[in-house]
């Protein structure tokens, strides 16, 4: 199945869009993920993050567009996809009434584990996700910091190629946040990694590459640090001015605070797209360097919905407790 | 297979690990023990366990979905179903598997019951053949209304839907034929062969014939494959 010139694609999406109901909760969403990447899906609640991965995992099929998995389709050929994933749901459903070590024992071998091996590979994820006290403990009497590890704990356990996980670290202490994100650079070393927050310290922290997705669609893809670099940056204004470009375009720059503008002809109106710092508020002084100087300024208004702005909505801050 | 057995191995953990289904196993020997003793109440004592098998057919029609309700319906109400159909087993393997842990359970109870037919080859001299023939309609009739809980359970996440709308379903099944009376004709007939009851009969009388052997096999089969098919379609919904 898979092409000479894919063989390092693990994951590519084409075209998905899913409709729980007459609205779609995601809409034409495409990326690929390489072998061996972290990939950090971020973005506000409900932008979409969980009906993709639910997709990714074959949980459930997309109502348009395409996923494959390692060369597989995660609809037409779901069971050799599924074998190739280690899935991490955001609430981590677990069987209550289970001890730890025989829910393990029970997926393992839904995963067609040989028992031989299923025993080896208990003992060794016990040790990485430290559940070593508490491997005969029925899963219903641990706190959810450990839940959230026995969660990561089966979806390591059959050593996937892929591991999707949803909000790995939501609810959990933050001593614990700190284990489990080190925890999941270490298993980005050797296998491929997609995982959702709402975040953008901890994704920067863990992922090579960011997509962020609001509203159902992915509206930028960069790495961490160009992002951060993007996030620095500006508000931007339109501005609408009836005078000469050549004249206009140095007096908007001269405004204090501006950073850069760049003109354009748009159906015969001549507008300009200004930059500003962060946080700045420079309508009043544009308008009236504007004026002052005999033009006209037909319109002047602030650009809707940036990157900036989604942003705004995500948590740039750590929560305590 | 293997998976399937996996599926059911842990689900029989889970039935003889959990007070409930012990709750089920006592009030079904409670219950077919009354009718036990009801066979012997007579002035003129029969030795035959026809009235055990009437009462067991009808506790069932309770128990059967009290042992089946919670097998889908709470893994998708704790979203554990999420990690079942994300690992590669294929649909059948799940209901298949849930289905033999229950008729495990359910086979468990009835062999409690030998006791009675023991007590009678002890104390008296009764016909062996409607005793056996009895048996083998009492686990054909009790796998078909497992299958049929085992619809209800994977349509919805609500046990109490599940279990209330199979015990229905059943309850009309089982007496379906008691209708015969009153339409004539072609909707006679249709409803008498639907009735699990009229197929029942004819075992506890001694008679095993294979068209009700195929009956119950038929619907338990039915009832599967609508299971298997449901929780397919619950991908897609």
């Amino acid at each position: 199945m898979t092409t000479e010139a894919n063989d390092d694609v693990m994951i590519q999406a084409s075209g998905l869009t899913h409709y729980y109901g007459p609205q779609p909760a995601i809409e034409d969403v495409n990326f690929k993920v390489k072998r061996g990447e972290i990939l950090g899906f971020l973005g506000p609640n409900g932008a979409g993050k969980t009906t993709t991965m639910r997709i990714i995992t074959g949980f459930m099929p997309p109502s348009q567009g395409k996923v494959t998995l390692g060369g597989y389709d995660v609809v037409e050929q779901s069971l050799q996809a599924r074998r190739k994933v280690g899935y991490l749901p955001e609430t981590v459903p677990l069987y209550t009434e289970m001890a730890v070590a025989s829910y393990l024992r029970y997926m393992g071998t839904l995963r067609g584990m040989e028992p031989k091996r299923i025993k080896q590979r208990i003992s060794e994820v016990i040790d990485v996700c430290r559940l070593g006290d508490y491997h005969k403990t029925i899963i219903g009497k641990l706190s959810k910091g450990f839940r959230q590890r026995v969660g990561i704990a089966q979806a390591i356990l059959h050593e996937p190629e892929v591991l999707v996980m949803d909000e790995p670290t939501i609810g959990i202490d933050p001593i614990q946040v700190v284990e489990t994100r080190k925890l999941i650079q270490d298993l980005g070393k050797q296998q491929t990694v997609v995982l959702s927050s709402h975040i953008l310290p901890e994704v920067s922290m863990i992922c090579e590459r960011v997509l962020i997705i609001h509203q159902g669609r992915i509206v930028a893809e960069d790495t961490p640090d160009n992002l951060a670099q993007r996030l620095q940056g500006v508000d931007q204004l339109q501005v609408e001015v009836g005078g000469p470009p050549a004249e206009v375009l140095p007096a908007l720059k001269r405004v204090k605070g501006v950073t850069e503008v760049t003109h354009r002809r748009q159906q015969n109106r001549e507008i300009y797209s200004v930059k500003v710092q962060q946080g700045q508020d420079l309508r009043d002084e544009i308008s009236r360097a504007v004026i002052s100087n005999g033009w006209s300024l037909l319109n002047l208004q602030q650009v809707g919905m940036s990157l900036e702005d989604i942003f705004l909505r995500l948590t740039t801050q750590e929560e305590l407790g | 297979m293997r998976t399937a057995q996996a599926v059911a191995w842990k689900e029989i953990q889970v039935y003889f690990g959990n007070p409930m289904a012990y709750i089920v196993g006592l009030i079904f020997l409670a219950v077919t023990g009354f009718f036990f003793v009801l066979d012997l109440g007579d002035p003129f004592p029969e030795a035959s366990l026809s009235n055990f098998y009437q009462g067991a057919t009808i506790i069932l029609i309770l128990l059967a979905p009290a042992l089946t309700m919670r097998l889908l319906a709470e893994e998708q109400k704790l979203g554990t179903i999420e990690l079942l159909l994300t690992s590669p087993v294929r649909d059948w393997e799940v209901i298949i598997g849930k289905y033999l842990a229950s008729l495990v359970f359910l086979l468990s109870m009835i062999m409690l019951t030998l006791y009675y037919p023991l007590l009678l080859f002890i104390f008296a001299d009764p016909d062996p053949g409607p005793i056996y023939s009895g048996y083998l309609g009492l686990i054909l009739y009790g796998s078909a209304a497992l299958s049929i809980g085992i619809l209800t359970s994977t349509l919805t996440s609500n046990q109490i839907v599940a279990f209330v709308v199979s015990a229905g379903v059943l309850l009309l099944l089982f007496f379906a034929n008691t209708g015969a009376g009153v339409v004539g004709g072609f909707w006679a007939t249709l409803v008498n062969e639907v009735g699990m009851n009229s197929h029942f009969g004819d075992f506890s009388r001694g008679v095993i014939d294979t068209k009700h052997i195929f009956y119950f096999l038929s619907v338990t089969a039915f009832f599967l494959f609508l299971s298997i098919r449901a929780l397919e379609s619950r991908r897609w919904r």
